[in-house]
């Protein structure tokens, strides 16, 4: 065994050991409750696991996606499913746009405290109007001196209500005023206290423990110091990180489905209806066979789109291929576990009615599935391009 | 201070365990991982020489294969390094050869001003070890210790009983049995999994310190047979009536517990 990989399974066994301390009930508990999982998250900063992927020298472990990607997966397949997986999710990968771009001074300030999990961060992309179609925000930051001035609203800002940061995304130049609709565009790390944040959180499906809000920004004033980079180029640093995030969220997808898988195996072999046990039933035995082989499938997609994330290597296809997969693969396995359990899936108590509408959301975030089967339609196959 | 830990390595309980049919012991081929309870040894290693400002833990371990999974969990927690016994020759020693091997694996680190052990093992729990080991190495020992305390050459022990605790003082160099739950043990973290990657582990054979005979031909003990436990009887069903009280206070006066 390499070792990268004899590394691997010790971090998959280490973080698996400390998740199995915050049980099933422990997450149904912060989910109906709409609690963050404030003791779940300080072991994981004690653990130096949130500072996985930060360089060392900023105190972080400086591993890669690959290691990353293994422990969002066993955090989300001990059964905190997304409610543990988002609670740490942008700390762990989110500050890619400010390692990369930032001043040394921004990473100083910054780094340290999001490795140790002090500092906590959202991300805002997406708004109302613009949806999927990025280039099409609002938000705009104008220049004032030593200070930005920021006016605009975000959606589903996850986390903004427990975080100190946001990695926000504004226009500096009117879409009108650009010669390419991605130009234009800054990041910013934004006080979230700071006068004129207002933070709605909005509600939703499933994943109750971590919010996610409508953030608005009403004149609010940014030091120039918390610009991420060069003025304009905010897209382009946006874009350094997406796929690692498509390959992040595919980890988690991965772990929710085999968190369901698990409980529906012992529920099929325990679970005695017309004298024998459900699972010698091949109409429930066989669709569970069928959700492991495809999130081992999924899982092969995942590895090689993180080792080529790592290795510096063109990545686009296996990240979205990654995700996609992993997305319906967790998503079929946390359905099967449902029907596995019959009426008794639709329960809170067996937990998989939980794993089911958190497994929901791979599909839809951080990139619909029609997105990234776009993508893959135009870029890979070379079909015209749909919108 | 210097504390030596024993940390027995033991088949995961979360998978089911199976009885080797031939010599009727614990099959051990599989991946063995720290017992939980030694994992009270380490933490309570860690912070008693943490408390003395100085000085360090090492761990003892008698496994098949030269297995050092669950060494490497007490190494990642803290513990600075160890001494594995992994022999074919061991395979079949009772309780008592053990102890002589994990003495002799003590001596061979030099000794320490305490060693601990845990009550019981979560696998074998004859709960036997940790005192025969005293008695090779000359040690006084106390067990069931659920606090400890170190005071200049000596030592406090809250000693667990039945209806309370007993305060025990010992001199030191001395071994103590701890019970589960008397300190919360520290995950291992990011930076100590990969630290104990590079700790050093001493593997030996029971040759190498000197223990015969061993395995088999050593057993004082002989495993004669290994029974089924008796399933438990299904219980009695009371239908409430709404006298149905009347039964079970009828039921639990006939055990005498009321
Ligand atoms: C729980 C949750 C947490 C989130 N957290 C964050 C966060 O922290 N930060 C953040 O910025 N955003 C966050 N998001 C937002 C998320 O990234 C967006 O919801 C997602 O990108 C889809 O955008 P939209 O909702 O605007 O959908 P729209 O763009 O309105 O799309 C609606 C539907 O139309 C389809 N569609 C649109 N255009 C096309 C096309 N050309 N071809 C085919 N189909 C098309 C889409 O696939 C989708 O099914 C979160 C969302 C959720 C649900
Ligand atoms: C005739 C006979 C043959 C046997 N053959 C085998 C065999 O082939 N293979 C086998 O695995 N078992 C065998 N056993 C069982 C074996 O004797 C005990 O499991 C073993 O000696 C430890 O006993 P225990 O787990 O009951 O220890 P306990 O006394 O319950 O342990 C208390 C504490 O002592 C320490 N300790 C105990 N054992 C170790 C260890 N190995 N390394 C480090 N610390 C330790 C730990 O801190 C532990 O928590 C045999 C038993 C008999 C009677």
């Amino acid at each position: 065994m390499s070792d990268r990989r004899a590394d691997l399974e010790l971090i998959r066994d280490t973080v698996a050991t400390l998740c199995a301390r915050f049980d099933d009930d422990y997450w149904a508990h912060c989910d109906a409750e709409h609690r963050f999982p404030w003791d779940f998250y300080r072991e994981m900063a004690a653990g130096g696991w949130i500072g996985i992927a930060i360089p060392e020298v900023y105190g972080g472990g400086g591993r890669g996606i690959l290691e990353a990607a293994a422990v969002l997966e066993e955090v989300a397949a001990s059964g905190a499913c997304m409610n543990g997986a988002s609670a740490l999710h942008m700390s762990i990968f989110g500050m890619q746009p400010v390692i990369l771009h930032g001043t040394d001074e921004m990473k100083q300030r910054y780094l340290p405290g999001v490795a140790a999990g002090e500092i906590h961060v959202a991300f805002g992309v997406t708004e109302p109007d613009a949806g999927t179609d990025t280039t099409r925000i609002t938000t705009r930051a104008v220049r004032d001196g030593d200070v930005y001035r920021i006016t605009g609203r975000k959606v589903w800002t996850s986390k903004a209500l427990e975080a100190d940061r946001i990695l926000l995304l504004t226009r500096t130049t009117p879409l009108d005023q650009c010669t390419k609709p991605t130009q234009g565009m800054s990041l910013f790390l934004v006080d979230r206290h700071a006068p004129g944040v207002g933070v709605t959180p909005i509600p939703k499906l499933g994943r109750n423990a971590v919010a996610s809000c409508e953030t608005t920004y009403d004149d609010v004033v940014v030091p120039v110091a918390d610009r991420v980079g060069d003025e304009g180029e905010g897209f382009r640093y946006l874009l350094d990180g997406l796929n690692a995030e498509r390959v992040l969220i595919a980890a988690e997808a991965l772990g929710i489905g085999r968190a369901a898988l698990r409980r529906a195996v012992h529920y099929a072999n325990e679970r005695v209806v017309f004298g024998r046990p459900i699972g010698q039933n091949q109409g429930i035995a066989f669709p569970l066979a069928e959700a492991h082989a495809r999130l081992r499938a999924a899982a092969l997609m995942v590895r090689e789109a993180a080792e080529r994330i790592d290795a510096g290597l063109p990545c686009g296809e296996e990240a979205n291929l990654a995700k996609y997969l992993a997305a319906e693969a967790g998503f079929f396995a946390a359905d099967r576990a449902v029907q596995t359990h019959g009426g008794f899936g639709y329960a809170t108590e067996y937990h998989v009615e939980r794993y089911f509408r958190e497994s929901r959301l791979p599909r839809l975030a951080p990139i619909s599935q029609e997105l990234v089967l776009s993508y893959v339609a135009e870029h890979v196959l070379r079909l015209p391009r749909s919108y | 201070m210097n504390v030596i830990v024993c940390v027995k390595q033991i088949p995961d309980p979360a998978t089911p365990g199976a009885l080797d049919p031939g010599t009727k012991t614990l099959k051990r081929d599989g991946k063995l991982i720290l017992d939980e309870s030694d994992s009270y040894g380490v933490e309570m290693a860690l912070q008693l020489v943490d408390a003395a400002g100085g000085g360090e833990v090492s761990i003892v371990s008698m496994a098949p294969n030269g297995e050092v999974s669950g060494m490497r969990t007490a190494l990642a927690m803290g513990a600075a390094k160890g001494v594995l016994v992994s022999d074919p020759a061991l395979q079949g020693s009772d309780a008592l050869t053990t102890a002589k091997v994990l003495a002799a694996a003590v001596g061979k680190l030099g000794g320490a001003d305490l060693v601990i052990a845990a009550t019981e093992s979560s696998d074998g729990y004859t709960g036997t070890v940790p005192e025969q080991m005293a008695e090779v190495l000359g040690l006084p020992s106390v067990t069931f210790a659920k606090k400890v305390v170190v005071d200049g050459g000596s030592l406090k022990v809250d000693r667990q009983t039945e209806d309370g605790y007993d305060e025990v003082t010992c001199p030191l160099p001395a071994l103590i049995s701890v019970t589960a739950g008397v300190v919360e043990p520290r995950y291992p973290s990011f930076k100590g999994i990969m630290a104990a990657k590079s700790k050093p582990i001493d593997t030996v054979t029971a040759g190498d310190l000197g223990v015969s005979p061993t395995g088999w031909a050593g057993a004082g003990q002989e495993i004669v047979d290994v029974a089924q436990a008796e399933a438990r009887a299904a219980g009695e069903i009371i239908e409430d009536d709404g006298e149905g009280y009347t039964k079970i206070v009828a039921f639990l006066e006939n055990l005498k517990v009321i």
